[in-house]
């Protein structure tokens, strides 16, 4: 398999690899993929006050295609607002490293990560204000 | 140091210079070039002379009877013309076949053609270890079954068969036996007179012979008989057609000298370096033999590494020519069929690694590959959510995973 320069770039010195606290109420986690499949993608989100996204960490099991595809993203996504963040799409990603059409599901996968991470940031805070309804009350 | 370090000796050997040696002198005008068949001239007794002696060369390597070595392309052909020649010869006797879900892709599409046929295959379950048994060989057998064909080494494990105790049961119940010892000839020790097995493929390319050329051992007594399958001038005893390849033949026949002058020596020292490697992977976490640890030839390990997946592995370790049974490595994207039937799980089977070492390996090579080994595993463990999790004594098993 020939992995294209942008690709091993990555794959040699990922991005942004780490490890957020999840728990924290400013940051938002996308975890998804299996191990059956042969990969897994955990991606993680700071968002300041203002909305922005400050920081991005990641960590992934899978293929040259899939670390490369959540590294990318991850340098994507910082300084976005979470609705631009949420619209990338895996068609520029797949272009942006020029994954091969066996691997476009890799790019798939971080669409689905960094949807996912923005999902359960949202949601952390429809809680956080639904509980301040429920003591205003 | 040339790299990539080659760590495939199961997948195939280089030719021995000694044995290139004598290939070479079967090739030009001034050389043994005749045809083998030619009985009317110097050029081909000559031929036929070198082309016997080859025979006896291969023989001698198992102890059964020159007369007894019927040349073909290699073990895939041997194997194609035992089992179908013989279900083909005996086909009035019995339409039952038995052999196991690990062998050898030549052993099991040969079966699978014969179902086609209207045959009945059983295909036995190894253990764990990867061994299949005689008593499991033994409750398989039925009225119709004509032929049990297992094999001796298995390719991807190197986990090692008791030929000789299923030879016995299949004796015993009037079944014949066929052995694939593609892997076994020139590595562990092989006696026909002893052994009761009735055919056994062979191929010159894993000890250090020319690729293409390979033998089928088909016992004389008690006499088994064979459907040609490959039809033409009679060669072979009209088993196998076409004219013989001389400086094919030549270079298996000295390989099978050499193995047969050095084997004990050779495999002492290749164990070794086995050992070297095994040790030396010691402290890596998470990491599991695949197969029977013991009962396996000297020169192999088939690992997986946990949490690790195997085409970044691969990925990584790009200065080392190893084998993987990642489904990425393979023509047919599904992993590895023989760890599967261990009972491995997909992504254990896919972070596994097969290192064969043999005739040309160093230990500066094994401590090569070891300081490149553990580099990788340690960079996609840091790397991985899973490895995380594992060490955060989170059980995997349990969460749902959403496939895709
Ligand atoms: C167990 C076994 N059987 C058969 C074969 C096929 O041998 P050949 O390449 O000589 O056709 C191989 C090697 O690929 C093998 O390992």
């Amino acid at each position: 398999m020939a992995y294209s320069d942008k690709v091993m770039d990555h794959y040699d010195n990922p991005r942004n690899v780490g490890k957020m606290d999840d728990m924290d109420d400013s940051v938002g986690t996308g975890m998804v993929g299996a191990p059956a499949c042969g990969d897994v993608m955990r991606l993680q989100i700071k968002v300041n006050d203002a909305g922005i996204i400050e920081d991005a960490k990641f960590k992934t099991y899978g293929c040259g295609s899939a670390i490369a595809s959540s590294s990318l993203l991850t340098e994507w996504v910082k300084g976005r607002t979470l609705d631009e963040a949420a619209s990338i799409k895996n068609t520029e990603i797949a272009e942006e490293l020029a994954l091969p059409p066996v691997k476009i599901h890799c790019s798939v996968l971080a669409e689905d990560a960094i949807k996912a991470a923005v999902k359960d940031f949202r949601a952390k805070h429809a809680a956080d204000q639904q509980t301040a309804v429920a003591v205003g009350e | 140091m040339k790299l990539p370090i080659y760590f495939d000796y199961a997948a195939t050997t280089p030719v021995d210079p000694r044995v290139a040696q004598k290939m070479s002198e079967c090739l030009l005008a001034e050389g043994n070039f005749g045809n083998p068949a030619s009985r009317s001239h110097k050029y081909g007794w000559e031929a036929e002379e070198a082309v016997e002696l080859a025979r006896r060369q291969v023989a001698d390597l198992v102890n059964a009877d020159p007369r007894e070595i019927v040349w073909t392309s290699g073990a895939t052909e041997s194997d194609n013309l035992a089992i179908k020649g013989v279900a083909h010869f005996y086909k009035n006797k019995g339409k039952h076949l038995i052999t196991s879900r690990i062998e050898h892709k030549a052993v099991l599409d040969t079966c699978r053609h014969l179902e086609r046929e209207g045959f009945e295959v059983t295909y036995l379950e190894p253990g764990s270890d990867g061994i299949v048994t005689p008593e499991q060989v033994a409750a398989a057998i039925r009225e119709d079954t004509v032929l049990v064909s297992i094999m001796h080494v298995n390719n991807e494990i190197g986990v090692i068969n008791d030929i000789a105790a299923i030879g016995e049961v299949c004796r015993a119940k009037k079944v014949f036996f066929h052995v694939d010892a593609a892997q076994s000839a020139g590595k562990i020790d092989i006696d026909l007179e002893a052994m009761k097995v009735d055919l056994m493929s062979f191929s010159a390319h894993k000890i250090y012979g020319p690729k293409g050329v390979g033998a089928l051992y088909v016992r004389r007594k008690p006499r088994i008989r064979l459907e040609a399958q490959i039809h033409g001038g009679g060669h072979e005893r009209g088993m196998r057609s076409g004219t013989l390849a001389t400086h094919q033949l030549v270079g298996m026949g000295e390989a099978c000298r050499i193995a047969k002058a050095e084997m004990h020596e050779e495999q002492i020292r290749i164990g070794a370096l086995r050992e070297r490697l095994w040790q030396g992977l010691q402290d890596i976490e998470e990491i599991h033999v695949n197969g029977s640890f013991d009962k396996r030839v000297s020169g192999w390990l088939n690992v997986s590494f946990n949490y690790v997946e195997g085409e970044s592995l691969i990925m990584s370790l790009s200065d080392l020519a190893v084998s993987s049974g990642s489904a990425c490595t393979s023509a047919s994207l599904e992993p590895s069929y023989v760890l599967r039937a261990l009972g491995l799980n997909d992504e254990m089977a896919h972070s596994s690694l097969r290192f064969s070492v043999g005739r040309f390996t160093s230990e500066e090579d094994v401590d090569y590959a070891l300081a490149k080994i553990h580099l990788a595993v340690n960079k996609l463990r840091e790397l991985s959510p899973l490895w995380d999790m594992y060490k955060d004594g989170v059980d995997l098993t349990k969460i749902e995973w959403a496939a895709h």
